[in-house]
């Protein structure tokens, strides 16, 4: 019932990096999962037991359709009604820099989810930075929207990215950044367009 | 002229049990008639029926009409027909009335055959339980062995969601709709103010008014009207009576002057001409027992172990009868054992009575789902 979008998805360099740190038959919740594509694709290579997350009712009727469950609930408010470390991996794919409240998404991915897994578009990229200094807002294959009707509210650099990671005893275990399909090892938060990281939450150090 | 996306002209069918029944009271229903209707056609497989599980004051009769002149349909023939949500095309559907009801199941006014009298005060207690176990004996005797898919709302979805659980293996699917894993203490204190109003009405006689040649008139109109209260939100309410007058100007008497008392006495009127006054005790006892969790320490993830349906859970954000937050206690137990689920929280404004409006993505959302259930390849 879902082989047209798993057929699309698997076009999909993000999902695929995504798939290649998803342990077989394991499970998976998607926060803002869309039309359940990536789950799909998980499901389908990998076995994987998956949940969507999302509060539109489009992409409610587009998750049933392709017989992914889906919860339909606004992330904003947390992740009450998921266990604690229910999951193996929470996954935010393009969706953090659309959340208010960024911090509190990232701790509860990591209080329902044993790993998470986030994608999110580098603000840094070299053409949004041309554009800026321009003197207009980037726009770009990651970034679609104009500044006044994008959903976007918290774009950060891969940079800032790590720093909060640090501020909140995240430990990121893998980062792969690509930049149109490509992987980009050099000069990532200058060269990549889009971020893909998987991260776990560190034992906080014990103090005296 | 004939709909055509409707199911048409109907005819009821009854089933006669002479099995004993031993309900969760412990007393036993020494034998038992099941009204029911059919709609669409049992596959060869026997592999595409559905149940439909009526609420508080259903009954069988859920699509189509009996005659061609009938003045409504029904109660859910907005969703049951060829081509509608609950597709007929594909599925076979049954709706029944459930025990202890009124519309010719066995209920407190068929003959207890014990007495030749009516049962009146002493028809037993019925339970959400006991009707899955009598509905899984009318499957028996229409020879499914398992169901495609189990509907119901309100209390209907309670019936769905005890169905997963006493007969695991005899239903693939099942869609709980603005239902709740028990009432809340609220919900339990308007079934009460409801029976009150029944039972000290002076044609009551103890539940024997059958032959006292009377009908507790008032008491089934006032608990119908508090009903109808908290079946709608205050915004629908709102909308639909505001502070509208009847007359267009106060009368400074008793009499109904504002619209939405022309609504609850005109509803209140209509029902207590309809339905028994005996059943709507036990009809609103069975909500107030039901309580899968309780047996379980009140752990309702526990409860729902059993089941192995899939599972589509819907909510109303206006319905503060049986709230969101009710069906999300559903939608985490059923997370929590990893079993199949979807959960919608439909935005509507009509409260509770929401789940038999046909509202365009409410409708949308069943037959997304309903269309990707396997029937098998006997269709």
């Amino acid at each position: 019932m879902s082989t047209e979008i798993v057929r699309e998805a698997e076009n999909r360099r993000d999902f695929a990096l995504i798939a290649e740190w998803v342990q077989p038959k394991s499970k998976v919740l998607d926060l803002g999962c869309g039309d359940g594509s990536l789950l799909a694709f998980l499901r389908d290579k990998l076995e994987v037991k998956g949940y969507g997350v999302d509060k539109d009712d489009a992409n409610l009727l587009a998750c049933i359709s392709n017989g992914i469950s889906v919860i339909q609930m606004d992330l904003e408010a947390g992740l009450a009604g998921f266990d604690s470390l229910s999951f193996d991996y929470v996954v935010l794919s393009q969706t953090l820099q659309a959340m208010v409240n960024t911090e509190g998404v990232l701790r509860e991915m990591l209080r329902v989810g044993k790993q998470g897994i986030i994608t999110f578009p580098n603000f840094g990229y070299w053409r949004h930075r041309i554009q800026l200094m321009a003197g207009h807002m980037p726009v770009s294959d990651n970034l679609p929207h104009q500044w006044y009707n994008t959903p976007n509210l918290h774009l950060c650099t891969i940079d800032d990215f790590e720093a909060l990671c640090a501020k909140m005893n995240i430990r990121i275990t893998d980062r792969i950044v690509i930049n149109e399909g490509d992987t980009v090892s050099f000069m990532p938060n200058l060269l990549g367009s889009l971020a893909i990281y998987r991260f776990e939450q560190a034992a906080w150090p014990i103090s005296y | 002229m004939q709909d055509s996306s409707s199911v048409g002209i109907v005819a009821p069918q009854t089933a006669h049990f002479q099995q004993p029944l031993t309900l969760k009271s412990g007393e036993v229903l020494p034998a038992f008639d099941i009204i029911y209707e059919t709609y669409g056609a049992l596959n060869s497989t026997r592999s595409n029926a559905v149940l439909i599980c009526h609420a508080l004051s259903g009954n069988h009769h859920a699509a189509g009409k009996h005659q061609e002149d009938d003045k409504h349909p029904g109660w859910w023939d907005n969703l049951i027909g060829p081509g509608r949500p609950l597709d007929t095309n594909k599925f076979f559907v049954i709706a029944l009335n459930n025990l202890g009801g009124c519309h010719g199941s066995t209920g407190p006014a068929s003959i207890n055959p014990a007495t030749g009298k009516p049962w009146g005060s002493q028809f037993p207690m019925v339970t959400v339980e006991d009707w899955v176990a009598s509905q899984a004996r009318l499957l028996d005797y229409l020879g499914i062995e398992q169901l495609a898919a189990v509907v119901g709302g309100s209390l209907g979805g309670m019936q769905a969601l005890q169905w997963t659980l006493d007969f695991p293996d005899r239903v693939r699917h099942a869609l709980v709709i603005a239902s709740a894993p028990n009432l809340t203490a609220q919900n339990v204190a308007f079934n009460e103010v409801a029976r009150q109003a029944i039972m000290t009405d002076p044609e009551f006689f103890d539940g024997d008014y059958y032959e006292h040649d009377t009908v507790p008139r008032r008491g089934l109109r006032i608990a119908r009207m508090l009903g109808h209260i908290t079946y709608l939100s205050d915004d629908a309410m709102g909308a639909k009576f505001g502070r509208k007058l009847r007359d267009g100007s106060l009368k400074y008497n008793f009499e109904v002057e504002f619209e939405m008392e022309s609504y609850l006495r005109y509803q209140g009127d209509k029902f207590a001409t309809a339905f028994d006054a005996n059943s709507y005790l036990r009809m609103t006892k069975a909500l107030d027992y039901f309580d899968p969790a309780f047996a379980h320490h009140g752990d309702l993830s526990l409860a729902l172990s059993k089941a192995q349906a899939d599972f589509l859970v819907v909510s109303f954000t206006s319905d503060w009868r049986f709230s969101p937050a009710r069906s999300r206690e559903i939608v985490k137990a059923l997370l929590d054992n990893e079993f199949a689920v979807s959960y919608a929280e439909v935005t509507a404004a009509h409260g509770h009575d929401a789940f038999l409006m046909p509202d365009p993505h409410y409708h949308q959302i069943l037959r997304t789902y309903l269309a990707n259930i396997n029937t098998g390849a006997g269709t």
